[in-house]
């Protein structure tokens, strides 16, 4: 296994198994961009304003391109990405990719467009179509403020090495990507096929693979990947909590050799429904303070469980007349998508849907005017906007969309509130630039993907012989090394990995099916050589073509063909000898020495062996090897003798 | 009629049980014990065939017995007729109540034959003992010795009842015969019924044995068993796995008078795993422990890293011991109360992931408790017990921070939230205890503030367990601290006011009852909302009183209702300045808002607040206590008259009258007390005039009973003060109280509802009814 990302929850990984090449997921790492500085979709004096940053002794060449704001360094350029590692293997091998969610994709245009990826991906309906929402939000939010400047000079090796922290020590920074166009993403997302839940996809026959449900998000899918003999389970972003998805599927993952898991919750010590009512509770005290709320946010998933959980508590809360504007440039895709994938849903959900009702509440919102929503600020949304107000809006960085100029207009203001739900960034780190701010800031991260005890009962129930995940989930996090609960506990030790490294995962079986043509079969005779075991010899042509062996009848022996001068090598009859009967048993070195002394053998001296037996007839000096597989009768030219003592020997064996 | 052969099981048992009922006297014993009592208990019943299938019928015969034996001769009837084999079978039966029955008859009988005038002198030697009592004793003794668990379990239950409700002398000649039986149950291992012996050993170290010997008249015989109960008692505490022992060692720690030596060993258990705790979670070694030289006792290491549920069912089960023991004047002293503090406060933290425990135990345990609710739960609950006592400044303050980490965590469970609210008051009213301080002092103040926020978040709370239990604390906290300068201040500074109004609309009914009694309790004090913030100008301040009479006419659910009734209550009887304003409306609102309501609570409540007004016109009633003789003192006629006007205009006795006859008999009998009350109050005054529109008396009675006849659709209109004293001299109050006094079921267990059973029951077999009779 090649591991091409180091972040846990943005795997990417290639799997080289059973002559494919399949990569796991694309997982596009955003964590860089929080050492730019924020695009304000309207001019921020503020920020145009922010000095230029210079070296200790006074050198300011690089002014142009990294500002300082309240002690932190950014990057005045536009935001890049940091790419899955492309040097450890030849993306061009890559034979499929599997996409488990929407939220492991975003790198997808990367890997096939600039690689010479040829193959194909798979994905679930929903992850596509979500995907490519969030790929369109992003490419928006990014494109719709140009920005003239790309700084590279601080990426010179030399040069980073004096910047201060976290610019000093971001890796890889050579590698950096800005973001891809949207043309770039309609044909990446013009080679996924879309796959359902359990159905199975050949891979040149070699290999079968289906996804299944994971429970953590619209059409999320965790992938079984076995050939007839070996089982692989990946497992990533799963979650096990009553949400919008469809449960997940745990049974299938029974009896994998191994299990890859990825994708666990990011704040283990954080139990969602403790952070749901957080939330509420702080949205309420700040709207009715006269305050507003504003939630970085994502345009799909955890969304739309916050809705469905302010329907039931904003009338409880007395908030009804309190606005909630949800912009995106895919909102209204995003809500209206929600409803469509019904199959997708969990049961309560589908149920609604034959009723029929709308699956997600926040239809009902949308139509009594509580919910609004709008592709910017810009047009419709600064007519109706009315403080105080809840606005749910992106990007969760806080580097670009929407949410920039929130946080510029309403972050003066100690009455407003910044909720962050989502636990994909460092909230301190994404407020850095912002500083000094009075808004209030909530730290609310909800992340319902598995935690350690949820996994714990996981691995019990379904067992895997072998467990691989990233190197962070091996040990406790780094600031609570006490917390021996906060890692995967299983036997044998999970092996971890971590970017840029090639595992060799543990296999044990090593066998290959192969297939037996009827009429091949019809002419076997099989003889019992004990209860339930039975064998026959077989003469046949093995063929193998696609990953898939057949034996075939060995063709006729050829008439003698006078008549013509030339053969053709395939015509060729292989030699068929006079077969020897073949021996099975074993046999028993006591009775066997009576034996001999019957026939007038004396002098027998036994020795024991590694591997079995070896018999001295000292008399004449003979020596019978007898090991598990092989008996071998070693004497001085005397061939009656050593016929002889064969025939003992076939006496314990049976022959057929 | 038992010759029938299709009889019903539940016939059989009601017979069974009935003529148990009738050979209960001695006389009519001899009289049924010569052909009907042989049937139905001897061999020749039931017993064996198939109605003894039925667990009522062997049921029936166990209660039928049970009421029977009651004189030596029903002793004689039971031996002749082997019922005492039988018992001793039915203690296995496949029904708990036919096996707890038959262990209950067993004691019975047991105590019945050893009983009388040999008893004094009865030894512990078998031979000094009657027939019947030495059946029941050896079988005992075969019991304790079998192998079988469930067979000494049943001895075990058997001797506990023996010990715990027999008083005669006799039952220490039986520990004196047993108790070797009994020790040496603790030299296997497992030790078998661990639950039962300790059940046994504090029902014998309580009262039996050494208690009745009592005093002077203690023989060295009695010291000496004295002594083997003792040591008996040290061995088992020694014998038995920590999380057995502790329910053993907190009886101990109970018993008046005890050896020192087993007080403190049954201590040490009681500590052992909170001693475990506090070593392992120890930052430096050398840090002083909760037990000295013993903490690290690998027993109950080994238990609490066994698993997590072994560790917390030893952990929950220790500190509720030890919160059981707290407030008992018998605790041990000194009472470890910083060490112990110190240990709570260690498990708080492992629970809620902020203890980093170097050693590797300490680890283990952090891994394990992390997030258990259960822990965290018993765990404030012992904490708020420890606020009892006091503790060096810091592990106070440190007591106070675990608190409000608890309170602010999202992670805190709504049960763990209410405990936590729960303990913070306990402390918060225990630091404030300052003798001579009429405020708070500056922790606390500093407390408060923190607090308050917190306050106000869980009030917001989307779960409504947390915002009701939110809604208790403040109410708690107001009533105890409504009148501190700093409290006030800081209450008026939050919005805790305003947000309890709000909750007054809560979508669930327990939070708006507890935001009508937090609401009541801070108007209480004049800590109002404040008025309309400077957002909403245009939002009115809608009179409270007009939002709970509003609760209490439309309120769909009986909880806040009845927490209105209560305020209001509360109100008339502090004299509130806006009641005080025009009492006589404030009442008449009321009492017509609950002369509807279909809880009868509310109805109750509704006739308290009817009591405090009649008390506030005509004077206190006398002395509520049940036994004095003292009548209430008459009211002058001038006052009596002009009250009477007022209650008439409140139309309180159309309220009181119908109350009178309410199908719910709390609400009656509160009515008769009332109207009791205020005929005594009216006893001197014979001359009051009745007016010539009003009804009559007799037209009152007339509708009187037709109320208690269940009509209650007729009003009975507006009467004179004289038609009222007139109709309550004329009605049986008395004698209505006395049938209400009764209790509910005294119908049903009436001879006469018996007879009519049996009717039934006859009438069921369709015989002749006139045979019956």
């Amino acid at each position: 296994m090649y591991c091409l990302s180091g972040h846990p929850t943005l795997p990417c990984n290639v799997l080289k198994f059973k002559s494919t090449t399949i990569m796991l997921d694309c997982g596009l790492d955003m964590t860089s961009t929080l050492n730019f500085l924020p695009l304000p979709l309207v001019q921020s004096p503020r920020l145009s304003n922010l000095p230029g940053w210079s070296l200790k002794d006074g050198n300011a060449f690089l002014d142009k391109e990294l500002k300082e704001c309240s002690g932190h360094v950014f990057v005045d350029s536009v935001p890049e990405f940091c790419l899955p590692e492309t040097e450890l293997i030849d993306l061009s091998t890559v034979d499929v990719i599997l996409i488990s969610n929407y939220h492991c994709m975003m790198a997808l245009p990367y890997i096939t467009e600039h690689t010479g990826f040829t193959g194909t991906v798979y994905a679930t309906e929903p992850t596509v179509q979500i995907g490519r929402l969030l790929m369109e939000e992003l490419v928006n939010f990014i494109e719709r403020v140009p920005k003239a400047q790309s700084a590279s000079l601080w990426k010179n090796k030399d040069i980073q090495r004096l910047l201060p922290s976290p610019l000093k020590d971001a890796v890889e920074v050579s590698t950096w990507r800005r973001c891809y166009t949207m043309q770039e993403v309609n044909s990446a997302l013009s080679k996924i096929q879309l796959v359902g839940y359990s159905q199975k996809i050949e891979l040149f026959g070699a290999v079968q693979v289906t996804p299944l449900s994971s429970g953590y998000a619209l059409g999320s899918s965790n992938w079984i990947i076995q050939s007839h003999y070996e089982k692989v389970s990946y497992v990533s972003g799963s979650s096990l909590l009553t949400t919008h998805p469809q449960p997940m599927d745990q049974a299938s993952l029974k009896n994998s050799d191994v299990l890859i898991l990825t994708g666990l919750t990011q704040i283990p010590t954080a139990n969602p429904d403790g952070m749901v009512g957080e939330f509420c509770s702080n949205l309420a005290l700040t709207v009715r303070n006269g305050g507003n709320v504003l939630v970085p946010c994502y345009p799909s998933g955890v969304i739309y469980d916050l809705l469905e959980c302010l329907y039931q508590y904003i009338d409880s809360a007395g908030l009804s007349s309190i606005p909630f504007y949800f912009i995106s440039p895919v909102a209204n895709s995003s809500l209206e998508f929600s409803q469509i994938f019904a199959e997708w849903l969990c049961h309560n959900k589908q149920t609604k849907v034959y009723l029929p009702e709308p699956p997600f509440p926040h239809a009902e919102l949308i139509q009594t005017n509580k919910l609004k929503h709008y592709p910017s600020i810009h047009g419709d949304f600064s007519n109706d906007f009315r403080q105080p107000c809840v606005v749910f809006t992106g990007h969760p960085s806080l580097r670009f969309g929407d949410v920039v100029h929130f946080m510029e207009l309403w972050g003066k203001s100690s009455l407003n509130t910044v909720i962050f739900t989502e636990p994909d960034f460092s909230y301190l780190e994404a407020l850095a630039p912002y500083q000094p701010l009075a808004m209030k800031c909530i730290y609310c991260p909800i992340d319902t993907r598995l935690n350690f005890i949820q996994v714990s009962k996981l691995l019990k129930e379904v067992q895997p012989l072998h467990v691989v995940c990233p190197e962070q989930y091996a040990q406790p996090p780094p600031a609570q090394s006490h917390r021996m609960d906060l890692m995967i506990d299983c036997q044998p030790p999970a092996m971890s990995y971590r970017r840029a490294e090639v595992l060799a995962l543990p296999f044990k079986r090593r066998y290959e099916k192969i297939e037996i043509m009827p009429e091949l079969a019809d002419s076997l005779v099989p003889m019992e050589i004990k209860p339930g075991v039975s064998l026959a010899t077989v003469s046949a042509v093995l063929h193998t073509k696609d990953n898939k062996h057949v034996l075939q009848p060995p063709p006729r022996p050829a008439q003698p063909t006078g008549g013509k001068k030339r053969k053709r090598a395939s015509d060729d009859i292989p030699d068929c000898k006079v077969l020897k009967p073949l021996l099975s048993g074993s046999i028993p070195v006591e009775q066997f020495v009576q034996t001999l002394e019957k026939h007038g053998f004396s002098d027998i001296k036994v020795e024991d062996t590694a591997k079995g037996h070896i018999v001295l007839l000292q008399e004449a000096e003979t020596l019978i090897q007898i090991e598990e597989d092989s008996t071998h009768i070693i004497c001085d030219n005397d061939e009656m003798l050593r016929v002889r003592l064969r025939d003992l020997v076939l006496k314990f064996l049976q022959k057929f | 009629m038992l010759k029938s052969q299709d009889l019903s099981s539940r016939i059989l048992s009601f017979s069974l049980r009935l003529a148990g009922i009738f050979a209960a006297q001695e006389n009519c014993f001899q009289y049924l014990q010569g052909e009907l009592l042989p049937t139905l208990f001897g061999e020749a019943g039931p017993l064996g065939g198939a109605a003894w299938t039925a667990p009522t019928v062997r049921s029936g015969w166990v209660q039928g017995l049970r009421t029977l034996a009651r004189h030596p001769s029903a002793l004689r009837f039971l031996a002749a007729c082997g019922a005492v084999d039988t018992i001793f079978s039915l203690q296995g039966d496949s029904s708990l109540f036919v096996a707890s029955a038959a262990g209950q008859l067993l004691v019975h009988v047991l105590d019945l034959a050893m009983r009388g005038p040999a008893e004094g002198r009865r030894g512990p030697r078998a031979r000094d003992w009657p027939a019947c009592a030495q059946k029941i004793v050896c079988h005992i003794e075969d019991s304790l010795c079998s192998a079988a668990t469930p067979q000494v379990t049943q001895a075990l239950n058997v001797l506990t009842t023996v010990f715990g409700h027999c008083r005669g002398l006799w039952t220490q000649g039986l520990w004196v015969r047993l108790s070797p039986l009994v020790a040496r149950l603790l030299e296997k291992d497992p030790v078998p019924a661990s639950h039962s012996l300790v059940d046994l050993l504090l029902s014998v170290a309580r009262s039996g044995p050494r208690g009745a010997a009592g005093g002077v008249g203690r023989s060295s015989s009695v010291l000496s068993s004295d002594r083997g109960l003792w040591e008996t008692l040290a061995q088992t505490l020694s014998h038995l796995s920590p999380t057995q022992a502790g329910p053993l060692a907190l009886g101990i720690l109970k018993l008046q008078d005890c050896p020192q030596a087993l007080r403190t060993q049954a201590f040490g258990i009681l500590l052992q795993p909170l001693a475990c705790v506090l070593e392992a979670a120890a930052q430096a070694p050398g840090t002083p422990g909760l037990l000295e030289g013993a903490a690290g006792d690998s027993m109950t290491v080994d238990t609490l890293l066994s698993s997590k549920s072994a560790c917390v069912g030893l952990l929950c089960c220790a500190l509720a011991h030890l919160g059981l023991l707290q407030p008992l004047p018998q605790r041990p002293s000194p009472w470890p109360q910083v060490p112990l503090l110190g240990a709570v406060v260690t498990i708080l933290r492992l629970c809620s992931g902020s203890a980093a425990p170097t050693s590797d135990v300490g680890g283990r345990l952090c891994a394990i408790l992390v997030g258990c609710g259960r822990v965290q739960r018993a765990a404030l609950d012992f904490l708020g017990a420890l606020s009892q006592g006091t503790g060096p400044q810091e592990l106070v303050t440190q007591v106070f921070s675990i608190l409000l980490e608890y309170l602010m965590s999202p992670e805190s469970s709504s049960m763990v939230l209410k405990k936590a609210f729960q303990a913070t008051l306990r402390w918060l009213l225990s630091s404030s205890k300052t003798p001579g301080c009429c405020d708070l002092d500056p922790h606390t103040q500093q407390f408060l503030r923190e607090l308050l926020p917190v306050l106000q978040k869980r009030l917001c709370s989307p779960c409504w367990e947390v915002r009701d239990s939110g809604l208790e604390f403040l109410t708690q906290m107001t009533r105890q601290w409504g009148g501190r300068t700093g409290f006030r201040q800081a209450l008026l500074a939050s919005e805790v006011p305003e947000l309890t109004r709000q909750l007054l609309r809560d979508p669930e009914s327990y939070v708006r009852a507890s935001a009508v009694t937090a609401t009541g309790q801070l108007s209480g004090w004049g800590l109002r909302a404040t008025p309309a913030s400077p957002e909403r100008p245009g939002a009115q301040q809608e009179s409270l009183l007009g939002e709970l009479l509003h609760i209490l006419s439309t309120d769909s659910e009986g909880f806040p209702r009845r927490a209105a009734m209560q305020v209001c209550t509360e109100w008339l009887r502090d004299g509130r300045a806006d009641v005080a304003e025009d009492p006589e409306r404030f009442v008449a609102g009321v009492l017509q808002a609950a002369s509807r309501d279909l809880d009868w609570e509310v109805r109750a409540q509704g006739l308290e607040l009817a009591l405090v007004f009649l008390e506030q016109l005509l004077g206190q009633r006398g002395s509520r206590c049940p036994y004095s003789v003292g009548l209430p003192e008459t009211a002058p006629p001038g006052v009596l008259a002009q009250a009477l006007q007022v209650l008439c205009r409140v139309q309180l006795f159309e309220f009181a009258f119908r109350a009178l006859f309410d199908c719910d008999r709390p609400v009656a009998q509160k009515s008769c007390d009332l109207l009791l009350f205020l005929r005594a109050k009216a006893a001197s005054c014979g001359s009051l005039q009745e007016a010539g529109d009003s009804p009559s008396v007799a037209s009152v009675e007339a509708t009187l009973q037709r109320w208690q006849a269940g009509e209650q659709g007729q009003p009975l209109g507006y009467l004179e003060p004289g038609a009222i004293v007139a109709v309550l001299r004329s009605v049986d109050l008395e004698g209505l109280r006395d049938t209400l006094a009764e209790s509910s079921d005294h119908v049903e267990k009436s001879p006469q509802s018996l007879l009519q059973d049996v009717l039934a029951a006859v009438g069921v077999l369709g015989e002749n009814e006139a045979d019956c009779y």
